[in-house]
């Protein structure tokens, strides 16, 4: 393989890296502080994609704005989904929370099929997306700059978010000791609302720039980013952000590199991630960067 | 030995015989794939309640070893000649591409089979708890899935099998249900039975009181898989055709149901809701199918019956957390008096 | 002779030392207290015993066995059994389940046999449904047997726990904190139901507790422990008058 191949390779590596880390994000933020898989995660992320499709071809909207519109909206879907499937079950068994996660998921889904509808859609993108660069022999679009670009903003804002500011310090503080952080005046279940808001608002991010890198949209679109995604987390260390992201770019990029190297296992593609995250939970079950989730035994 | 209590089940096991034989027999095709389903539907719910419900292992990998059984049992009851006509792409493997076995021994290969890829696969996971062990055995379910798909000499890939010699009946699937129930219920009973429920209620202490954990759980899952092969077999041989997008985490969900519906752990419960449940997902499939409306046909919908499955499966868990039956097994004289008043609703 | 000897063990949780070299030694068919502030690393020597954690160094001997590192459930085979701090029943199973599941481990039927009832798999079965029973009406929770485990009053649901940690047949019982959350008259009763247990059973008993009164009421000897380390050693009175265990227990004036 050519050095130029591989400089392709590697720059589509860190980009669907940077899109499981932004997905990843959410997962991580949300089990931190419910240790609950939010199945519905990888399907906020699809409906991110329609609202973009929607909103710029039903209802003409330019695209920045759409992309704004989106954000909120899978925002809010995202605040929607725990209110209505996670809340109630708070004090249950986590295999009633964990039904009622795939329940959400299920439900989001197949809801989009029938309203979508199953047929493939295209995702609009912006005449700037278009752009490819060619460095030599090597063509790199233009969204392969921008995604890890946007996905290390967005990073930063929310690590901002998380350390420096109040409401960082009482979803921290929540993720810590659930009953101490209510005792201590925390009003956890808006903590928790805005958790999700804010790891919902991360998907649709990841969910516009899957757009411009993956234009075809189905209602299952969410599925194998979400399942991937978790595992990115679990492989960084659930609850710990930084290994969110850092487990992201890894599976992105050896999702990517692997079937560079051994073409012939291009089939068996999205059996890796489960692979890498079995091989994670053995050997290392805490994650790379150590969970930030405490247990006591 | 034969008290009356026994008395009672033989007569129950009679009966319910004697009814499948009159089913049988009057009902038209349409229907006895039904009543077909709903027999392989039990055991799929019952095997899963056995990982699930009895052990506490969150398992979300069943669908892939229902395939391993489907395909394991498929590969030898099919004709050399039929074998020869799915494989075009790449010929099947040699050895098996003159095998032609009996169903019977083919549903137990099957399951035997799957038991055994079951077993492999969970030895590695089972001290996972919980959540990761849910994603990793979804993994498994992926990753069997995903393996079936490229295999191409030996399942033929994504193609998938056609033209299953139509074996399946009521007379295999209810035996087999049947004595999948009792089996279920003497284990339940027994002392193994006991310390998989031990662990479900605390891993920590069931292992304080000697229960070596690795192995009870690798037990529990084996088992389940062996009859997730068996059911898998079935279902094989009744669709007449496999492939490996059958066997999707959908239909994992579609036993979840079944089991959570029936309240987890309960065997009377996973047994009803999965007739319910088969025989509603069928009665409302025209949900999916396209509607004439006289002036225009609006598409198909699919999906719309597994929006009202979805939404079912929330209400359940957010409102009716012990299930639909409640927590308590059904006894045989409440069974008898909800089988009356059902009678006579029907009547 | 001693059924239970821990040569300096210690166990550290990163840069935590829970418990420093520790020797304990439990005299067979002696009643040994292990007592010290909150914290103090009493659990966590249980834990180390029962297998739950492996001590970063030194060793467990029980029997003349080396248990260290050994499985939880092997050890209890070997005849270690305990009770938990927050009681840990099968909450949702009978009380006579809880007792029945914890034969399990002395049952000799392969899992087949058990699901279709061999001659003697019900034979055994027999055998340990008398036992359970039995064993219930010696702790007298016989008239509850049919009753779920969470159902229990506090102080019978520890006394469930000790029937059930007695029914794996031990040499040796850990009781942790068996007398918590009980009324004085309860733990009155607590002591002379321990010194039963010992003679009917036959066994060696190591018993972390708070109520002092049921300490040194029922303990030949006591260990004292503060900070994972071991300050004191002896019979009650010597305990009662030991400068350093006031110390710890009442802190000291500067």
């Amino acid at each position: 393989m050519s050095y130029e191949i591989f400089l392709q390779h590697l720059s589509n590596g860190i980009a669907l890296g940077s899109l499981y880390a932004l997905i990843a994000i959410g997962y991580t933020m949300v089990y931190g502080i419910l240790r609950l898989i939010n199945f519905a995660h990888g399907d906020i992320f699809m409906i991110a994609t329609y609202v973009m499709f929607y909103g710029v071809t039903m209802f003409f909207m330019p695209w920045g704005v759409a992309v704004v519109v989106a954000i909120l909206l899978t925002g809010a879907l995202g605040i929607l989904v725990e209110r209505l499937a996670y809340r109630p079950l708070r004090n249950s068994p986590r295999i009633s929370v964990m039904i009622s996660a795939i329940g959400a998921s299920y439900l989001i889904e197949n809801l989009s099929i029938v309203i979508f509808g199953g047929r493939p859609k295209a995702f609009p993108i912006p005449e700037f997306f278009n752009h490819v660069s060619h460095i030599g022999s090597i063509s790199i679009p233009r969204a392969n700059f921008f995604i890890p670009v946007i996905t290390v903003v967005a990073l930063i804002v929310l690590l901002y978010i998380v350390n420096k500011t109040k409401t960082g310090m009482a979803m921290r503080a929540v993720s810590k000791d659930y009953e101490a952080a209510r005792l201590m005046g925390i009003n956890v279940d808006n903590i928790i609302s805005i958790t999700f808001g804010m790891g919902s608002m991360l998907a649709a991010v990841g969910g516009v720039m899957w757009g411009i890198k993956y234009p075809n949209l189905i209602p299952l679109l969410g599925l194998m980013p979400g399942l991937k995604a978790f595992i990115a987390a679990v492989i960084g260390g659930i609850g710990n952000i930084k290994g969110a992201v850092l487990g992201g770019f890894l599976l992105g990029m050896s999702e990517i590199m692997i079937i560079a190297f051994l073409p012939s296992l291009t089939g068996y593609r999205d059996a890796f991630a489960f692979i890498l995250l079995i091989a994670i939970l053995l050997f290392k079950p805490d994650g790379l960067l150590g969970k930030n989730v405490t247990e006591k035994v | 030995m034969l008290n009356k209590n026994n008395l009672i089940k033989i007569g129950l096991i009679v009966v319910t015989g004697i009814v499948l034989a009159i089913l049988n027999a009057t009902l038209g095709r349409y229907s006895l794939r039904i009543l077909n389903l709903a027999g392989i539907y039990i055991i799929l719910g019952l095997s899963l309640n056995l990982i699930n419900g009895f052990t506490g292992l969150f398992s979300l990998g069943h669908a892939g070893f229902m395939a391993v059984g489907a395909y394991a049992s498929a590969l030898l009851t099919m004709s050399p000649a039929q074998k020869s006509v799915n494989f075009f792409v790449k010929p099947i493997v040699p050895i098996l591409a003159n095998v032609e076995i009996g169903f019977l021994p083919a549903i137990i290969i099957g399951g035997f089979v799957a038991a055994i890829v079951g077993a492999i696969l969970a030895a590695p996971i089972l001290r996972l708890k919980d959540d990761y062990l849910a994603i990793a055995t979804l993994g498994f379910g992926e990753i069997i899935r995903v393996i079936f798909t490229n295999t191409q000499s030996l399942t033929n890939g994504a193609l998938g099998l056609k033209g299953l010699p139509s074996y399946t009946n009521t007379g295999y699937t209810w035996t087999i249900a049947i004595l999948t129930i009792i089996f279920m219920f003497s284990l339940r009973r027994s002392s193994y039975g006991k310390a998989f429920m031990a662990i479900r209620e605390d891993e920590i202490a069931a292992e304080s009181m000697g229960i070596d954990l690795f192995k009870h759980k690798l037990l529990a899952f084996t088992i389940g898989s062996f009859f997730a092969g068996v059911g898998g077999a079935l279902l094989a041989h009744l669709m007449g055709t496999i492939d490996p997008l059958m066997f999707r985490f959908l239909m994992t969900f579609n036993i979840l149901l079944i089991v959570v519906l029936g309240e987890i752990g309960s065997i009377s419960g996973t047994i009803v809701s999965a007739i319910i449940v088969t025989i509603s997902m069928e009665w409302l499939r025209f949900l999916d199918g396209p509607i004439d409306l006289g002036f225009m046909v609006i598409h198909s919908v699919p999906g719309m019956r597994m929006v009202l499955f979805s939404l079912l499966l929330m209400i359940v868990i957010l409102y009716y957390q012990h299930g639909l039956m409640g927590q308590d097994e059904i006894t045989l004289e409440f069974l008898k008096s909800k089988l009356n008043k059902f009678k006579k609703k029907e009547a | 002779m001693s059924i239970l000897r821990t040569d300096s063990i210690t166990m550290k949780f990163g840069g935590l030392t829970a418990v420093s070299e520790l020797s304990l030694n439990i005299p067979t068919n002696g009643i040994v207290g292990l007592i010290g502030p909150n914290g103090a690393g009493k659990t966590t020597i249980f834990n180390m015993i029962t297998g739950v954690y492996t001590p970063t160094t030194g060793n467990i001997v029980f029997d003349k066995i080396d248990i260290t590192g050994m499985k939880s459930h092997l050890i209890t085979k070997n005849g270690i059994a305990r009770t938990f701090q927050n009681i840990r029943l099968f909450k949702d199973l009978t009380v006579l389940d809880n007792v029945m599941i914890a034969n399990h481990l002395r049952l000799k039927s392969n899992i087949m046999s058990s699901i279709f009832r061999t001659p003697d798999y019900r034979e055994k079965e027999e055998h340990i449904l008398k036992k359970s029973l039995q064993l219930l009406e010696q702790t007298g929770l016989l008239e509850y047997k049919d009753d779920k485990a969470s159902s229990l009053p506090y102080g019978k649901q520890r006394k469930l726990e000790i029937a059930r940690a007695l029914a794996t047949e031990p040499k040796l019982l850990l009781l942790d904190e068996p007398a918590a959350g009980m009324n004085p008259q309860e733990s009155i009763e607590l002591m002379e139901f321990v010194k039963e247990i010992r003679d009917a059973f036959d066994l060696s008993i190591l018993m972390i507790e708070h109520h002092m009164q049921v300490i040194m009421g029922v303990c030949e000897k006591i260990y004292v422990l503060d900070y994972g380390v071991n300050i004191a050693e002896g019979n009650p009175e010597e305990i009662q008058n030991n400068p350093k265990v006031i110390e710890a227990y009442l802190g000291v004036d500067e």
